[in-house]
């Protein structure tokens, strides 16, 4: 019983380590395709987005439209930090900057999780979603508007117009960055992958993530049985939220130049979510796997040109009307009480949505 | 003082437009409890049939319209009894997943059908001449005094509606509990439809109204006026008809007033901030009601 459970809780992990000792080979073989070579540190990037999301949407149930925002506070930062440590303090370890990079990623995303969290998680349903989203688009225009200049060892920071600064253009606004070189490693995606996994994990089956679960599942009772609602689900914000800056700083390293403000919009935080309804709501491994399908599977679908994005549609469309149709559902519960039948404690519950929480006028 | 008017002018105009859209969302979230994201891209689709009738068919502008609100009543119709229908019984959050995969199908189609590349939105649609008030200094454009018409005109003809007529009622029945509706003998899944068919009726003027000021039209620019509109009818509460109406114009004037005395940059990052505000102040929006949680 007990083995059965460790395996059930760390597959996900070996199945990562697997994967990436396996691109490892491949790549010093050189026999693995540039294009899954170029998509490996996005794919790790995704993946990070989609288990953190999960965390907010699944496992605390609060639906947050604006994810990709702290993404792109993280991815920001990051980038002004690495421009800084490689120009001016003269870092010469393209490892330790990137470490630093996310690690100043992370923290300005959590910082910002913080604050936004504030405000945020006293709304409820869909208009704690509309304010994360408005949050997101902020976010986007103010880094939209934002120039940021070094000249010997100091940051310049300058808003809506970036001429007269001194030195050279670290980022210019609606530009994007300059002056940084890509950074970013594929050992380093995978150990961010892992870190993930492991924190949300022992964030999830410990006392705290009982407690996150118990606001979820109600919130009035978790509230009578002496839970601090708001602080459940600010820790599970503000997690969410630094995973997410140091996914964000991670891609911004290795895109730099190419990266701009314009990417982190709602569109980008919709997204993450399809990645994790996708692989299931509050399922960890589900959101794994299908944020490295849902990232690997446009790209290898190239040659269908225009009609790539209507056929992503479609299905996305037909998995949610058949994941939904009772007759199917009853029969994947069916099937699914055949393959445990030994496994009794299996929990076949499904994770309620977050239909509880909307209009509130439930008995 | 002249600026301030021809700013409060613009700001009606664009207000209308996003009241009108908001209607959409609000009347669809009040009966079918979802968060209809495909809105915009129904405004986009509007206008696209809009612009086929008027320089491919050379139809005249009021037919024009009136192709384009078929179109789109039917394009409503299609994706409720497609998409949405099934999902009665689903979770929200699956219906909006959905709902998002209806976006980007509408997207995508129009892309294969018009092509990525903007398209110009005949400029001369609207002939309307424009109006000089003050000597000449207040020049009003027949395009915005059409657009306020027509908004004022949708939101007094909806409200009679709602709530003078025998379908109106029943939307109102339905939206209040969808349960204690059927069974009075409301015909609850043809309620839906009427409200989704109205909605986008609305979103095919609105569509026309809004590109017969910005001209620039592609598939893609449903999606940014469909966001804020539905921030116009949180801001309003969402759900409410008159708070919708409130939200939408609102919003107008406060993106127009930021970009004339703020910023042109951040008008957008001002809209979304009024939002935030409000809803710290008032948690259910401005003319929300606040439901109380029983236990």
């Amino acid at each position: 019983m007990k083995k059965k459970n460790i395996i059930s809780r760390f597959w996900i992990y070996l199945v990562v380590i697997a994967f990436w000792v396996i691109c490892e080979l491949l790549i010093s073989q050189e026999s693995l395709s540039p294009v899954i070579q170029n998509q490996l540190i996005p794919i790790c990037c995704w993946v990070t987005m989609a288990v953190s999301l999960n965390l907010v949407v699944g496992i605390s149930g609060e639906l947050s439209l604006g994810h990709a925002g702290f993404m792109s506070l993280g991815a920001f930062s990051g980038l002004i930090i690495a421009g800084w440590l490689q120009n001016a303090a003269q870092v010469e370890s393209p490892v330790a900057r990137l470490v630093l990079a996310m690690l100043a990623g992370g923290l300005i995303a959590g910082i910002f999780g913080f604050l936004i969290g504030i405000p945020v998680l006293r709304l409820r349903g869909d208009y704690l979603a509309i304010v994360t989203l408005a949050f997101g688009e902020i976010i986007n225009s103010l880094i939209i508007n934002l120039y940021v200049n070094l000249d010997q060892g100091t940051l310049y920071f300058k808003f809506l117009k970036g001429r007269g600064l001194p030195g050279i253009p670290l980022l210019a606004g609606a530009q994007g960055p300059d002056n940084i070189s890509k950074i970013a490693l594929v050992p380093a995606g995978f150990i961010l992958v892992l870190l993930t996994l492991i924190i949300v994990n022992n964030l999830i089956h410990c006392r705290t993530g009982r407690a996150i679960m118990a606001t979820r599942d109600n919130r009035i009772a978790a509230e009578s049985v002496g839970i601090n609602v708001t602080k459940y689900k600010m820790t599970a914000f503000v997690t969410a939220a630094v995973l997410a800056g140091m996914a964000g700083a991670m891609y911004g390293l290795f895109m730099s130049r190419a990266t701009k403000p314009t990417m982190f919009r709602y569109t980008k935080s919709i997204d993450v979510l399809v990645f994790v309804v996708m692989g299931g709501l509050g399922n960890v491994n589900g959101s794994v796997i299908s944020a490295a399908l849902l990232t690997i599977l446009p790209e290898q679908l190239r040659f269908l040109n225009d009609y790539r994005m209507l056929i992503y549609a479609v299905v996305l469309i037909l998995m949610m009307l058949i994941s939904n149709n009772p007759l199917i559902r009853s029969w994947m519960t069916r099937v699914k009480e055949n393959l445990f039948r030994r496994n009794k404690q299996t929990p076949s519950v499904p994770v309620p949505g977050l239909d509880d929480q909307k209009g509130g006028g439930r008995t | 003082m002249v600026n301030l008017l021809v700013n409060l002018v613009n700001g009606l105009s664009l207000g209308s437009v996003y009241a009108i859209i908001a209607l959409g969302y609000t009347m669809v979230y009040g009966i079918a409890k979802m968060l209809n994201f495909a809105h915009g891209d129904v405004i986009m689709v509007g206008a696209y049939a809009a612009y086929v009738a008027l320089r491919s068919l050379n139809m005249p502008p009021l037919v024009a319209t009136l192709i384009a609100m078929v179109v789109c009543t039917l394009l409503g119709i299609l994706i409720e009894k497609t998409a949405y229908k099934p999902l009665r019984q689903a979770t929200s959050l699956a219906v909006l997943i959905t709902a998002i995969g209806v976006s980007y199908f509408l997207q995508n189609m129009a892309q294969l059908i018009w092509g990525a590349t903007p398209v110009n939105f005949p400029a001369d649609f609207i002939t309307l001449p424009s109006i000089s008030l003050m000597d000449g200094k207040l020049l009003i454009e027949g395009a915005t005094l059409i657009t306020i018409l027509a908004g004022a005109v949708i939101m007094v003809g909806l409200t009679l509606f709602i709530n003078r007529t025998k379908v109106g009622k029943a939307m109102r029945a339905v939206s209040e509990d969808r349960g204690a509706a059927e069974l009075m003998g409301i015909n609850v899944n043809r309620t839906i439809s009427i409200t989704f068919a109205i909605g986008s009726a609305l979103a095919a003027i609105a569509g026309i109204l809004l590109w017969a000021k910005v001209f620039k039209l592609e598939p893609t620019t449903g999606a940014l006026p469909g966001i804020k509109a539905f921030t116009a009818a949180v801001l309003g509460g969402i759900g409410s008809i008159p708070g919708a109406m409130l939200g939408g114009v609102l919003l107008g004037v406060i993106e127009i007033f930021g970009r004339a005395y703020i910023s042109t940059a951040l008008s957008d990052a001002i809209v979304f901030s009024v939002l935030i505000i409000v809803l710290l102040v008032r948690p259910t929006g401005l003319l929300g009601k606040a439901v109380r949680e029983k236990v």
